[in-house]
């Protein structure tokens, strides 16, 4: 037979990687609450589903937004035939507008550098292919998103470079180890073109402050190389202080802009990752340019471009949006994160993205990949809950779990929790108080503020979020 | 735009080479008709878009389907409670129901002589993205694929630019009206072999584009076996399937496949709706690929540019209504089928001849004859006319890697039947004028062709001035335009 190429017969996809096996166990045996009680809850996507109830009203009121509808289809045939790789001007305002309010508006975005790309899986290998020729490589702090992999490495032949970060102190990323990892890579022949943050983090669910994020412009314009910045996660953030954006600090410190590229996505902050909705901003005009005729490869749908246009631009609904969404992720956090500290199991401070990073280094039999691969193969199987080990994002400590908490209703959360709980209890690993004391503890041991009891206090009451299962091999995880 | 040596160096090579394609002369029609085009009131003098494979004959049917089927819509009162699982629903397989629907519409448009199964339908960003996956799983950069010219200008992007991938092209002539001969097939390929170029495939546009017509069938299984022969892969482009509006009828690759020895891993479809379906703006690529290889690793690229799940809903639904796409595919051949014959008759009552077709968006037409000598010089020469005297943004088929100069393709399915008189009017005019001129002294109407080329757009071929992208900025496009019509800027021409 013909051969293939090289690219689709080697490996560069990343989907032989153990970390499928729980995805695996998931697809045959998902959990539902009546069909499949004790199936698998799957708490490895990182989805947002809290705020589709908000969004759904919204569509009601607004059927221009539509169109198919009575009121938008009179717009049917021109959006169906749009194609301009420019993206309609009303789509391209709407994002850049968006993307300003989730900074608080403390920047403004230039529509015309919004460039579209299928969804932020596209705008990374965009970037790549313009940035950086087969055989060079990013540096990548560690733990980073898996996707990557496959992202900026399959097709672009480019690679990546991990700097180590570790958990004594927090998995922050300091000069140092930038400075390590990128002379390590110069004695190594290896060229770095540019260094890649996810911002707010990917697992992590922290994100930098400012002095950080000045510290690490230094460093890429002082070795001249580039700087991109994941910030996908950036509505996600439910808790002081607040996001600080690569754009917001540019505009504080000297550097050369033509370095200086940002990747967003409206999968994680809005919930819409079926709409591929993907976006390139980059200062660098040859950049953008090059990037907008490389978006013909995976432009937006012009019906969801529409769509979107629409919604993005109604300003009062955004605003309520962003801040409901805030409101729902931090409770939801809040009353995970609480509920597992009673049980005895901590998870690194985080305030934002759609996960915590769960530490069971304590239940490992020992400090190896091979002890947390078996700790992983006890909890899908046993505890019959889809996690993610931190080998998986090349974390360089064993015993870190990823553990979602967005994708999901109410009762499938609790369900989960006491899957844990019932674990730990077994493992002896902690003196649990039953579940009915725990319901009824109105006053909480816990150091917090007085909006953040008030907020306690709201969790319990509030409503369930129904959500449907999602059986899938997801495009972004 | 001038690539500063620092530039170079900061970016990748594919960000600072020329192989988008973008810089060739063919877009400077497209500027003249951007910055002045035609609009049967408010620019009547406008240039009209004759280079714009566009299908905008049959939305009066697809609005009317959208009215009566509120529920192909998530944000409808019918569809809303499928909101969001489809908002999240972001699998690389594909809804099921999109998949199911488009192998049946594949089917449909092939006259259902083949049943195309499900599973091995792939979503890609376009027919765009679908060439270039196809690519990244079948060669290495530095291999090359066969293609017969003239073809789609567009191929000098997606097969090639982001792949490293190169193409070879197999030049057809006008004296058999350009078939693709298994001659001119094996003579590209020996030549290639002995300039060590590592073939690896053939692709081909089936109907073509830009000639508007369909492969016979002798053809289809001479290129099968040919492939087969030299084991090499053979990409069947097929976007234009069913804008076949008159025989002979459209014969699937699929369709040879099934009485002939062959290699069947070595066979791939390209498909999408932007052409069949007028839905250039919804991204719908697909790969068909009888190799379970190529559609696994096809599937897994397709990550990288998959169809909005809010589209695939929609589409999921349209598809999958029979009544509806027989009706629509009978309809629209019946306009394509009149429009193409009061474009050709037009022509041929003043004497332009263009290549017989049943298929596509356009015509070959044939303009040797107006050439002041064969030569690429003056078939651009002549097109700057068409553009500045004539006012059409027509294609020169230097463009198309054509090897004879002197073929124009012109789309006619992109207007309005009151455009379409203008056009024939103006092409009227210019063709008697020409025949005006022949009975002048020789001096007086070569005084005008000179003056003609001193008005003609000053062909640049600098990058810099053809991709000034303040130019090209939505804000520079007409306000007349009721779509922005940005030239370069098409995904698919």
């Amino acid at each position: 037979m013909a051969a293939i190429s090289k690219i689709a017969t080697g490996n560069g996809h990343g989907e032989n990687s153990a970390y499928f096996d729980g995805w695996k166990a998931y697809e045959t045996n998902p959990f539902h609450p009546t069909d499949r009680p004790d199936g698998v809850i799957q708490m490895g996507l990182a989805e947002n589903q809290l705020c589709f109830d908000f969004i759904e009203k919204w569509l009601m009121e607004h059927p221009e937004a539509s169109i198919c509808t009575a009121e938008g289809v009179s717009k049917f045939k021109e959006t169906a035939l749009f194609q301009d790789y420019h993206g309609i001007p009303e789509f391209r305002q709407a994002v850049a507008k968006f993307m300003g309010k989730v900074r608080g508006d403390k920047v403004k975005f230039d529509p015309d550098r919004i460039v579209m790309s299928g969804g932020a899986t596209g705008a990374h290998e965009m970037v790549a292919f313009c940035l950086a020729d087969p055989g060079e490589a990013f540096l990548v702090p560690t733990p980073y998103y898996p996707g990557f992999d496959r992202d900026l490495r399959w097709r672009t032949g480019v690679e990546l470079v991990p700097v180590v970060c570790d958990s004594a102190n927090d998995f922050k990323i300091t000069i140092d180890s930038l400075q390590s990892a990128y002379h390590k890579a110069q004695e190594a022949n290896i060229k770095i073109k540019g260094l890649l943050i996810t911002n707010p983090s990917n697992p992590l669910g922290t994100f930098m402050d400012k002095d950080t994020l000045k510290n690490i412009i230094n460093f890429v314009n002082e070795k001249n190389i580039h700087l991109i910045g994941d910030e996908i996660y950036a509505a996600t953030v439910f808790m002081e202080p607040e996001f600080v954006s690569i754009s917001e600090v540019i505009e504080e410190v000297e550097c050369n802009r033509d370095l200086i590229h940002i990747v967003y996505s409206l999968s994680k902050d809005m919930g819409f990752p079926g709409f591929r909705v993907g976006i390139v901003y980059s200062y660098n005009d040859t950049v953008t340019s090059c990037a907008r005729k490389m978006s013909s490869f995976g432009l937006v749908s012009s019906q969801t471009q529409h769509l979107i246009a629409t919604m993005l631009s109604n300003d009062e609904f955004i605003d309520n949006f962003v801040a409901e969404s805030r409101e729902r992720l931090f409770k939801r956090h809040k009353y995970f994160t609480w509920t597992l500290s009673q049980i005895g199991i901590c998870s690194l401070k985080s305030n934002a993205g759609l996960f915590i990073w769960m530490d069971l280094r304590k239940l490992l039999k020992e400090k190896t990949f091979e002890a947390e691969m078996d700790l992983w193969r006890v909890i899908i199987d046993e505890v019959k809950l889809n996690v993610s080990p931190g080998s998986s994002f090349h974390c360089h400590e064993p015993g870190w779990f990823r553990v979602c908490f967005a994708n999901m209703d109410d009762y499938s959360m609790e369900i989960a929790l006491s899957r844990i709980r019932n674990f730990m209890v077994k493992n002896n690993e902690t003196m649990v108080p039953p579940r009915n004391k725990l319901w009824r503890r109105t006053s909480l041991k816990l150091s917090l503020s007085r909006s953040l009891s008030r907020k306690m206090d709201d969790f319990i009451m509030s409503p369930s979020i129904m959500s449907p299962q999602s059986p899938l091999v997801q495009a972004r995880t | 735009m001038e690539f500063t040596r620092k530039n170079r160096q900061l970016l990748s090579r594919i960000a600072t080479n020329d192989r988008h394609g973008e810089n060739s002369h063919y877009f400077d029609g497209w500027k003249a008709y951007d910055s002045n085009p035609f609009h049967p009131i408010h620019n009547p003098d406008g240039v009209i878009q004759m280079g714009l494979a566009e299908n905008p004959l049959c939305f009066d049917l697809i609005e009317k389907w959208i009215r009566e089927n509120p529920d192909a819509s998530i944000c409808t009162a019918e569809g809303l409670d499928k909101f969001k699982d489809i908002a999240i629903y972001q699998d690389y397989h594909g809804l099921r129901e999109f998949r199911e629907a488009v192998a049946k519409f594949m089917g449909r448009v092939g006259g259902n002589r083949v049943t195309f199964d499900p599973n091995r339908i792939v979503m890609s960003g376009g027919a765009t993205g679908a060439n270039e996956t196809a690519i990244f799983c079948l060669a290495d950069p530095g291999d090359a694929f066969l293609v017969p010219s003239p073809y789609y200008a567009g191929f000098t992007r997606d097969l090639r630019w982001r792949t490293g991938v190169e193409i070879v092209p197999v030049h057809c002539k006008s004296s058999n009206n350009f078939r693709i001969t298994r001659a001119a097939l094996e003579e590209a390929y020996e030549k290639a072999q002995r300039s060590n170029i590592n073939i690896k495939g053939v692709i081909i546009t089936n109907p073509s584009n830009p000639l508007g017509t369909v492969l016979d069938k002798e053809t289809m299984r001479s290129l099968v076996s040919f492939v087969t022969d030299k084991k090499i892969h053979l990409v069947s482009d097929e976007i234009y399937a069913a804008t076949v509006f008159s025989s002979p009828r459209f014969i699937s690759v699929a369709e040879v496949m099934q009485d002939m020895d062959c290699n069947r891993d070595l066979i791939h479809i390209v498909y999408s709706l932007s052409k069949d379906m007028g839905f250039p703006g919804f991204r719908v690529g697909i790969v068909y690929s009888f190799n379970d290889d190529v559609t696994n690793c096809a599937r897994k690229m397709s990550s990288f540019g998959l169809v909005s799940s809010q589209t695939q809903f929609l589409l999921a639904s349209m598809l999958s209504d029979d009544e509806f796409v027989g009706n629509f595919l009978r309809e629209s051949s019946k306009r394509l089928a009149k429009r193409h014959h009061v474009f050709t008759k037009g022509l041929e009552e003043v004497g332009i001849s263009t290549i017989k077709s049943n298929a596509g968006l356009f015509f070959w037409m044939d303009m040797r004859p107006l050439l002041k000598e064969q030569t690429t010089k003056a078939e651009t020469e002549l097109w700057r006319v068409i553009i500045n005297k004539v006012k059409l943004n027509v294609s020169p088929g230097s463009s198309f890697l054509c090897s004879e100069p002197g073929w124009f393709r012109v789309c006619f399915a992109n207007m309005d039947d009151k455009t379409v008189e203008v056009a024939l009017d103006r092409i009227r005019e210019f063709v008697l004028q020409g025949k005006e001129e022949n009975n002048h002294e020789a001096d007086k109407s070569q005084a005008r062709a000179q003056r003609w080329r001193k008005q003609n757009l000053r062909l640049s071929f600098s990058s810099s001035r053809l991709y000034d992208e303040s130019l090209m900025s939505p804000h520079m496009i007409s306000p007349h335009s009721p779509i922005p019509h940005s030239p370069l800027v098409r995904a698919r021409t």
